[in-house]
């Protein structure tokens, strides 16, 4: 057939030649306009849209799913911190957490700092759910905690607050860990601050002695070794304005509900 | 695009004033509608950029599982790694050494690397989980809303009726088997009145109507959000994580079924076939 029809050949040739230069080249172009602003904006639409839908589909209190304790598995995997190298934290750690308090302020009625014994002793909620890590794995657990929305709740959050920051403990290369979340997920009937993981008093490597558990969301907004739970108006105005450690150090989006 | 058939159909009555020449409105054969051409190159556009960007993620956590959950302290049915300064895949248990593209390859400055897919494979080129993440969900809304106004577009226009759709006597396996061999033969030929045959056909069927919407269903059921408000995708698919290793074999599967068709258009009618799918052969 193709000797029929020369000018074919040096059409395909020049097809697949081009083809050649066309993924070399896509690939440099890829990473310039990977390194564009306006185009990063431009990427960054998404997550308006994808916070939107989801919104939209959950409404204020859809639940995650739970699930039964022979779901559970052999772990729940300890990332990102997994001992802080804090010397307050170390110390708190060497003492059982004997004197760990957790203070809850910002715009609120009634600036508080509670006594872990305190957290412990309030009215408890259990949940088996999975976590979901933007690495791509998932791991199932039973986490024994505080509902957030009563600890919002004493403290009286003024109508001021749309986002709760969380301060955390633990110190990264870029600096001090911090979440933030806003009011409908700090409501959320499953978000609690937990501080037992199967049964068990939480491990270093999964937040002792507290942490964040926003169920609808991945694994880093999650966060662990909670020291402050402060009400704000904006996120924005916190830390580098990303509103958690990884969404400034590394560019994360600020919703992780995909 | 009705003219087409019409102009191909020997049981067409000829026109009484112009006999030889076709008539204005006939669309020479291999023409596609404007929505499927727009579709077809804002699809491989967002495909290929979901595939790499894709590629880049998995790298974050190179290993596959099957359930609703796994992790490092869980089997993996697929892994990719590096062990002694080697890279390999490993697949059910069975180790392939894959130093060189997968798990360890060198640079093109040389660096050596630790890494599932090799920088020339991912966007971006260099390990970033979350700019990786960015590009993706941008182009799966491209992609998710363009294949939707392609199926709306073409289900109205009778595009997939005329052309895809499967005619009763194409399902004789006694034309399936020919239509098998003439292709291994590298002989392809249409019915007359069709624009394709059987094999092409069941292809496009396969592709449009059940691996592109699966990209977007499993996709979707690894969303934690989106599991919570619609159970169904991720229970569908046996959990998460086996939503996760659908997403990427289906990925895999469209990427092979890309190749064969690029090097089925090279090998039997590239320019031709390339117009129809651009400005058109009468252009």
């Amino acid at each position: 057939m193709s000797d029929k029809h020369p000018s074919s050949i040096i059409t395909r040739r020049a097809l697949v030649g081009s083809l050649g230069v066309a993924a070399g080249g896509l690939l440099s172009g890829c990473d310039a306009l990977n390194a564009n602003p306006g185009w990063r904006d431009t990427l960054r639409l998404a997550e308006t849209g994808n916070m939107a839908v989801q919104r939209a589909l959950l409404g204020q209190d859809g639940l995650a799913r739970e699930y039964s304790p022979r779901d559970i598995g052999r772990s729940v995997p300890a990332n990102g911190t997994r001992t802080p190298a804090d010397p307050d934290y170390r110390h708190q750690a060497a003492t059982g957490f004997a004197d760990w308090t957790l203070a809850i302020d910002g715009l609120v009625e009634k600036p508080t700092r509670f006594a872990l014994g305190q957290i412990r002793a309030m009215p408890r909620q259990t949940q088996i759910t999975r976590h979901d890590c933007v690495e791509g794995w998932s791991a199932i657990g039973k986490w024994t905690g505080v509902n957030l929305a009563a600890l919002l709740d004493a403290v009286k959050v003024r109508d001021s607050a749309r986002y709760l920051v969380f301060h955390c403990a633990d110190t990264l290369r870029a600096g001090p860990y911090y979440e933030s979340i806003d009011m409908v997920d700090a409501r959320h009937p499953q978000t609690m601050i937990a501080w037992a993981l199967n049964d068990e008093l939480l491990p270093i490597g999964n937040g002792a002695p507290l942490r964040l558990r926003v169920e609808r969301q991945l694994g880093y907004k999650h966060a662990k070794y909670i020291r402050r739970i402060e009400a704000v108006a904006d996120y924005r105005l916190s830390y580098g304005g990303g509103g958690g450690y990884w969404e400034d150090a590394a560019g994360y989006e600020w919703y992780a509900g995909i | 695009m009705t003219g087409m058939i019409a102009a191909m159909d020997p049981a067409d009555p000829p026109r009484l004033n112009a006999p030889a020449e076709p008539s204005p409105k006939a669309v020479p054969p291999h023409d596609h509608a404007l929505s499927t051409r727009a579709w077809h190159w804002i699809n491989l556009v967002s495909l290929i950029t979901l595939f790499m960007s894709g590629l880049m993620i998995f790298n974050a956590h190179p290993r596959l599982y099957w359930g609703e959950y796994g992790n490092r302290d869980e089997p993996a049915w697929l892994a990719i790694g590096q062990q002694a300064q080697r890279g390999y895949l490993e697949i059910g248990g069975a180790r392939l050494d894959t130093t060189g593209v997968l798990g360890r390859y060198s640079d093109s400055d040389g660096t050596v690397r630790n890494r599932a897919f090799p920088g020339w494979a991912t966007i971006p080129s260099d390990y970033n989980l979350a700019d990786a993440r960015h590009w993706h969900f941008f182009f799966a809304w491209i992609f998710a809303f363009g294949l939707l106004a392609f199926l709306i577009i073409s289900l109205f226009n009778g595009h997939i009726a005329r052309m895809i759709a499967m005619r009763g006597h194409e399902w004789h396996p006694r034309n399936l088997w020919i239509t098998i061999v003439d292709h291994a033969r590298l002989k392809f030929h249409t019915a007359p009145g069709e624009a394709y045959n059987p094999l092409q056909k069941l292809s496009y069927i396969a592709v449009i109507f059940v691996a592109l919407p699966l990209m977007i269903v499993t996709g979707l059921a690894m969303s934690p959000g989106t599991d919570a408000a619609l159970q169904w995708p991720s229970m569908l698919f046996g959990g998460r994580q086996s939503a996760r290793s659908l997403h990427f074999i289906i990925a895999f599967s469209l990427m092979a079924f890309l190749l064969v068709h690029v090097a089925l258009v090279i090998i039997h009618k590239p320019l031709t076939l390339l117009r129809g799918m651009t400005i058109g052969n009468r252009a």
